[in-house]
């Protein structure tokens, strides 16, 4: 555990206390999840979806509007419970990092990290901030409100209060939804290099390349069913077996081979 | 917690439009609402009974008075609640379906012809409302004025007559015995007369014996004009008694309902608001997958609006106090009942903010809520008609504003009683702070 890092309980998901079964073995994944069902009345939102991940791995949820991306991410994240289904998690702490920035604006970028690190019990709070500044490249813009942010700044910010605890696993939903070419790539660049550095990162996205670019494994969910799980070069050889294609057309052309 | 409470109060100290708005804005609206209440309706429901005996006539100077058109007239100023008698006219204003009783007793016919006393009016006011008898005092003064002009030209008249007569002299019946009055121009021209005649020891002591006679019934008759001049200023006395409440200036419970209300707005709107900007900010799901509770974050808002309404009315208490007279030996209780009233309006803010989900939906919402609880809390009896008023009693009592004016009308000045009204707050707080948990349920 690091000089920084949140107390384990602190940051797991509320609702897991109770609910894990067994822990997971040492070597194998940080998270795993199995068979999870959420719905919302009469409407299925996840119909039994599986999924692990292991320590430095990058996971890229994908699929269409409604398929259940989301819905997965807050449960995996603590804020919802699934109606049915296992979560087991050996993670020291969790990170979210909703798809809106989620932050108070009339506060400035330090204020926002050092509220978040108290909330998080992070032992140093200063040294969390700190190097949250650094890592996130905003020394600079410190003392500034957060509404005076561009919207690739607020998202570092949205980014950097979910890893203020040094999480294990970072969740994060659609990270690059309002940020322009050159702020998607820097963010990343970032990103990645968190998975180097042995975070486990779970992303939902529309932009399919990005699951092609920056992925070890793609889950593909469609209205709540998981459809495919595995490398993205796989889903592509699923689909284009006999001719080469790019990999956004071979996932258009999966989901509607699988009548989505 | 102490963390959101700090960075809560962070982001307050810098929105100083919305701090002002928050503490003027009351105020204000205070102000309007007593103004506007203290007109009240043009006709007051009133209960008049005159228990004077049909078959006595009021002769002022050997002139009728005509009674029937002054109840007619009376009739067109006050909504009559009808009243066979005393008892019945006192229970009409205790049960609230007339503002007041007016009972014409039944000797004052014979005191008014008498001259020389005054007929009591009697006059019954529920004072549990002082704007309801605010609005009595200011109807029965008016009617009475205008009663005491009447007979006081009758009695007028009268008085001219007296005073002709001692100045000519005449016939004067007094007690069914009729009496020469010889007059002050008759005394000036005999004595002139009798002077310049008179020799010394004649027998011109029967005309100064007259003299004398005259002299000594002049006296009788002046000594008599301060009373007759009182009855000319003010015929009719009004006796004025409380059939429930004590009887409380308006200025002091137009301090009850301006804190109550500003107790009101400030804890409604800043609890409310405070909750639905987590989601706005979408900050929720961020603090309640771990960091924070559910039920610590509505504690903290809770906490965040008692504090600040708090400080707000109690400063505003110190402010009013320089201009009216506060009892400030009872401070203790004015903080425990501003407490329990600002936690049931927390509750009922952070249920408004659950359900609202959203910052500008929050603030109209409260908003929108508000102004309606107070008034409906201020509508006074007889006002509209009993169904419509037993109605906004009803609904009234769903909210904290109306036990909050009635628990602070007790904290200041003592009264009526304190116990039941806190005790109407908790049960409010505790199922207001129910449903906003529930609301939250669904809030992220």
């Amino acid at each position: 555990m690091g000089t920084g890092r949140a107390d384990e309980a602190s940051a797991a998901p509320a609702w897991l206390e109770g609910k894990v079964v067994d822990s997971l073995a040492d070597g194998g994944p940080v998270l795993w999840a199995s068979g999870l069902v959420k719905r919302y009345g009469d409407r299925v939102a996840l119909a039994g979806v599986d999924l692990e991940a292991g320590r430095g791995e990058l996971v890229a949820c994908i699929g269409p509007n409604g398929a259940g991306k989301t819905t997965l991410l807050t449960i995996l994240a603590g804020i919802q419970e699934p109606d049915e289904g296992q979560l087991q998690s050996r993670a020291h702490g969790l990170g979210w990092v909703p798809q809106h920035p989620a932050l108070y604006s009339k506060l400035s970028v330090a204020e926002n990290l050092r509220l978040f690190a108290r909330l998080e019990r992070v032992g140093d709070v200063d040294a969390a901030v700190r190097r949250m500044l650094a890592q996130a490249r905003l020394e600079d813009r410190a003392g500034e409100q957060t509404s005076r942010l561009s919207g690739g700044n607020r998202q570092r910010v949205n980014i950097a209060i979910g890893l203020v605890s040094e999480p294990e696993v970072l969740l994060l939903d659609e990270p690059t939804a309002a940020l322009d070419p050159r702020q998607r790539e820097r963010l990343w660049d970032f990103i990645t290099a968190l998975a180097e550095g042995g975070t486990t990162v779970i992303y939902a996205t529309h932009n399919v390349s990005e699951a092609e670019h920056h992925a070890d494994r793609v889950l593909v969910l469609a209205d709540g069913e998981r459809l495919f799980w595995g490398e993205p070069e796989e889903l592509r050889r699923t689909v284009a077996a006999d001719e080469p294609r790019d990999f956004e057309t071979a996932f258009v052309a999966f989901l509607r081979q699988r009548g989505h | 917690m102490r963390w959101l409470l700090i960075k809560d109060l962070q982001i307050l100290r810098r929105s100083p439009l919305l701090v002002a708005v928050l503490v003027l804005y009351p105020v204000v609206v205070a102000v309007l609402i007593g103004l506007a209440l203290s007109r009240g309706p043009d006709r007051p429901p009133v209960a008049f009974v005159n228990e004077v005996p049909k078959q006595e006539r009021l002769e002022i100077g050997g002139r009728r008075l005509d009674l029937v058109s002054a109840r007619d007239r009376l009739y067109d100023r006050i909504d009559p609640v009808p009243a066979a008698n005393r008892e019945q006219a006192i229970e009409s204003v205790r049960s609230g379906e007339a503002l007041a009783a007016v009972i014409v007793p039944r000797d004052a016919v014979r005191k008014l012809e008498s001259r020389f006393e005054r007929p009591r009016l009697e006059v019954y006011v529920n004072e549990d409302d002082p704007l309801k008898a605010r609005l009595v005092d200011d109807t029965i003064t008016s009617l009475v004025t205008t009663a005491n002009q009447r007979l006081s030209r009758a009695f007028t008249s009268v008085l001219l007559r007296y005073l002709d007569l001692l100045l000519r002299g005449g016939p004067v019946t007094v007690l069914g015995q009729q009496f020469d009055v010889l007059g002050l121009k008759n005394v000036e021209r005999i004595s002139l007369r009798a002077a310049a005649k008179l020799p010394a020891g004649a027998r011109e002591r029967e005309q100064l014996a007259r003299v004398a006679r005259f002299s000594q019934l002049a006296q009788q008759n002046l000594d008599l004009t301060d009373d007759v001049l009182a009855a000319v200023a003010q015929p009719i006395t009004v006796e004025r008694r409380t059939v429930n409440g004590a009887r409380v200036p308006l200025t002091t419970f137009a301090a009850a309902m301006a804190v109550a209300f500003s107790l009101m707005f400030v804890t409604v709107m800043l609890a409310a608001g405070s909750l639905a900007l987590e989601r706005s900010e979408n900050v929720f799901s961020r603090l309640v997958r771990g960091p924070v509770s559910r039920g610590a974050l509505l504690t903290e808002k809770a906490l965040l609006a008692i504090v600040c309404s708090l400080a707000v009315t109690l400063l505003m208490l110190l402010g009013l106090g320089i201009f009216i007279p506060l009892e400030w030996d009872r401070f203790g209780l004015w903080v425990v009942t501003l407490t329990v009233a600002a936690t049931a309006f927390a509750a009922m803010g952070l249920t408004v903010g659950a359900l609202a989900r959203e910052l500008s939906t929050a603030s109209l919402l409260a908003f929108a809520l508000l102004v309606p609880v107070a008034f409906l809390a201020l509508i006074p009896s007889g006002v509209v008609s009993e169904a419509v008023y037993d109605f906004s009693r009803v609904l009234s009592a769903l909210f904290p504003f109306r036990p909050t004016l009635d628990a602070m009308s007790s904290a200041l000045y003592g009264n009526g009683a304190l116990g039941a009204p806190l005790l109407h707050l908790a049960a409010l707080a505790a199922a207001f702070g129910l449903a906003g948990r529930v609301a939250l349920s669904r809030f992220g």
